[in-house]
């Protein structure tokens, strides 16, 4: 196994305030490596979104280290934590966040955009990435002229386009049917045993876990379980979810 | 084009109405702070209308003259001793006053009498556009502009009207010589100026200094006023900037037009700051999105300031054409607006101030944006 990408060392995270306080997260250790694609699963509310905001630099943890591509995040104050984002990491969300005023080719460039790049080498790394997702017939569709499927698809191509060493994706097929699910997943797989960069989806949907090299398992906050995956090495250690 | 322009101009005209709005509350505020600041350049510059046309090195006015039309006297032997300063060549006497005009209808109108030496030339009529200077020096001669022959109530050359029971004849008209005070200005002879004013012939207002050639400014500006008694000398940049001053601020009507620009830009600043902030909250969530993929603050604000620097050149522009437009209709008003390239200049650097001031509001309310709302959308 590869070095961790990214790495969170008994990470406890409090959110809200006063009586609301909730402990979202309560001790969590997980590392996600290059080339690996990881479930993450659990019943709602368990702390899901909340450890893959604090992987990706988004929140900082109450308590705890998160380490990417071996720094430490500690003391990192909010304009480091967007560089380290926009060096490391590709994000991909359940309800695709796409700008509806942008082309697709401009949605991914903004990825580059955001970097500095120049614009010339933008627009040719953006149209690759579009190319990746299997959509270069529609670089220049505006999102209201996709589908789910494609958006999200532009999505993940605004995620790869800067060569992130991480993707993290939060329910990504969850506003998308089957079929389009599936597709997103497959692409998903490419990216991380293709272009060997760790994944690390969020889902509670079964239908995914053929894609998994690595299932965990997250409840009230705390890891319970981890198995083997049916696309990882070991298929032993797979359980069933189907009943 | 750089994508930060591009998705500052498509928020901008995402929504048309807001969009609008923007715009006119910029071209609102623009227009009122240039017709205010070209009336105050405009006046300004119409207040010294005679002044700026009087052939003078210096001028010799009565003690404590706040402006060209304060009614004063000087003694008119003065002229003798100022002739008699090494370095003068001439001291044209100039007479003003205010007179009333009777028209052939019968019916009177206040008008203004301006009396030079014409063989001298200090302060004759220019602008002609019938007659000639040198026909002003008949008997009873006057100059006229012919945009106030309708108020003198006759029809142009050769026309007789009286002033203070004389009778005077149009022997000269102009063309563009208005008064800011709307009482139209009689042009003539100083000696006839001094009968139909009641001013004594010992009498006079100015006199208009000419050096001889060589001589030394400041020197006969020392020797003159030492010599004359109640009267003081000035250039006719210092004369000009009094009475300048004069009519601007100790009238207040300066202090009104600052007030009326004032409030513009106060206005245009509340207006655009209001529509940049709405827009700024409506896309909100894109800016989170921004922030989540890793853009830095700055590049936020980018986005932000080139919507509020493309309002304000769209803004200007339309700000500038009507600007053009009324400047146009006001020229040939007895108070024209009067616009410099400075003034445009200026202008043009307060929409910007102003529209990135405006900005100040929405780039305060990203800086709070919290990234990880992207996940819970
Ligand atoms: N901003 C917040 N303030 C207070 N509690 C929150 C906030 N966001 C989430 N929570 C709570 O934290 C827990 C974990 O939330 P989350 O990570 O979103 O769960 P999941 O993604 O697994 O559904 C939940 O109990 C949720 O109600
Ligand atoms: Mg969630």
């Amino acid at each position: 196994m590869s070095e961790p990408v990214i790495e969170a060392v008994n990470v406890a995270k409090v959110l809200g305030s006063g009586a609301e306080a909730v402990a979202a997260l309560r001790g969590v250790s997980l590392a996600v490596s290059c080339g690996e694609l990881t479930l993450l699963m659990g019943p709602s509310g368990s702390g899901k979104t909340t450890l893959l905001s604090i992987l990706g630099c988004m929140l900082t943890p109450t308590e705890g280290t998160v380490r990417v591509c071996g720094q430490s995040t500690d003391g990192a104050g909010p304009e480091d934590l967007a560089l380290l984002r926009r060096e490391h990491v590709g994000f991909v969300f359940q309800s695709f966040h796409l700008f509806p005023t942008l082309s697709a080719a401009d949605n991914v460039r903004l990825a580059l955009d955001v970097r500095g790049e120049p614009s010339r080498s933008a627009k040719a790394r953006s149209r690759e990435a579009l190319a990746r997702v299997g959509l270069s017939h529609k670089i220049s569709a505006f999102p209201r002229e996709l589908s789910g499927g494609e958006q999200q698809r532009v999505a993940i191509a605004r995620a790869i386009v800067g060569n992130p060493s991480i993707i993290l994706a939060d329910e990504p097929t969850a506003a998308l049917d089957g079929e389009n699910g599936q597709a997103i997943m497959k692409i998903l797989a490419g990216i991380s045993r293709e272009q060997g960069r760790g994944v690390l989806i969020v889902t509670h949907d079964p239908r995914l876990l053929p894609f998994a090299d690595r299932i965990v398992h997250i409840e009230d906050g705390r890891l319970v379980g981890e198995e083997r995956g049916a696309a990882g090495p070991d298929m032993n250690s797979r359980k069933s979810y189907r009943g | 084009m750089p994508l930060v322009f591009t998705l500052a101009f498509r928020n901008l005209f995402h929504d048309r109405l807001r969009f609008v709005a923007t715009v006119v509350g910029i071209v609102f505020s623009i227009v009122l702070v240039t017709v205010q600041m070209g009336l105050y350049l405009g006046f300004g510059r119409t207040v010294t209308t005679m002044i700026d046309h009087a052939s003078a090195d210096l001028w010799i006015v009565p003690r404590g003259t706040k402006c060209f039309e304060d009614p004063s006297l000087l003694d008119a032997r003065e002229r003798y001793r100022a002739l008699s300063i090494e370095g003068v060549a001439e001291a044209i006497p100039v007479v003003i006053g205010f007179a009333d005009w009777r028209m052939p209808s019968g019916a009177t109108t206040p008008v203004f009498v301006i009396g030079t030496d014409l063989r001298s030339g200090g302060l004759p009529p220019w602008d002609l556009v019938e007659g000639r200077i040198e026909a002003l020096s008949t008997p009873r001669a006057v100059a006229v502009d012919r945009s106030y022959l309708e108020r003198l109530g006759i029809s142009g050359m050769g026309a007789t009207a009286e002033i203070r029971q004389q009778l005077v004849r149009v022997a000269a008209v102009t063309s563009g010589i208005r008064s800011f005070t709307t009482t139209p200005f009689v042009f003539m002879d100083v000696d006839r100026a001094r009968s139909h004013t009641g001013i004594p012939s010992a009498k006079t207002t100015y006199f208009l200094v000419r050096l001889s050639p060589g001589a030394d400014l400041t020197r006969v500006r020392g020797q003159l006023a030492s010599k004359i008694s109640d009267a003081e000398v000035l250039t006719p940049v210092e004369f000009r900037e009094r009475s300048r001053t004069f009519w601007l601020f100790s009238t207040g009507a300066g202090a009104a037009l600052f007030a009326g620009a004032l409030l513009g830009v106060i206005v245009g600043t509340v207006i655009v700051a209001q529509t940049l902030y709405s827009s700024t909250k409506e896309h909100l969530n894109e800016f989170a999105t921004l922030r989540a993929i890793g853009s830095s603050r700055g590049y936020i604000y980018k986005v932000i300031v080139w919507q509020a620097l493309l309002s304000a050149v769209i803004g200007f522009s339309i700000a500038a054409l009507i600007g053009w437009a009324i400047v146009r209709l006001t020229a040939e008003t007895a108070l024209p607006i009067l616009i410099t390239p400075g003034l445009i200049a200026g202008l043009f650097s307060l929409t910007i101030v102003m529209c990135i001031a405006s900005a100040i509001a929405a780039i305060v309310q990203v800086t709070r944006i919290d990234p990880a709302t992207a996940f819970t959308r």
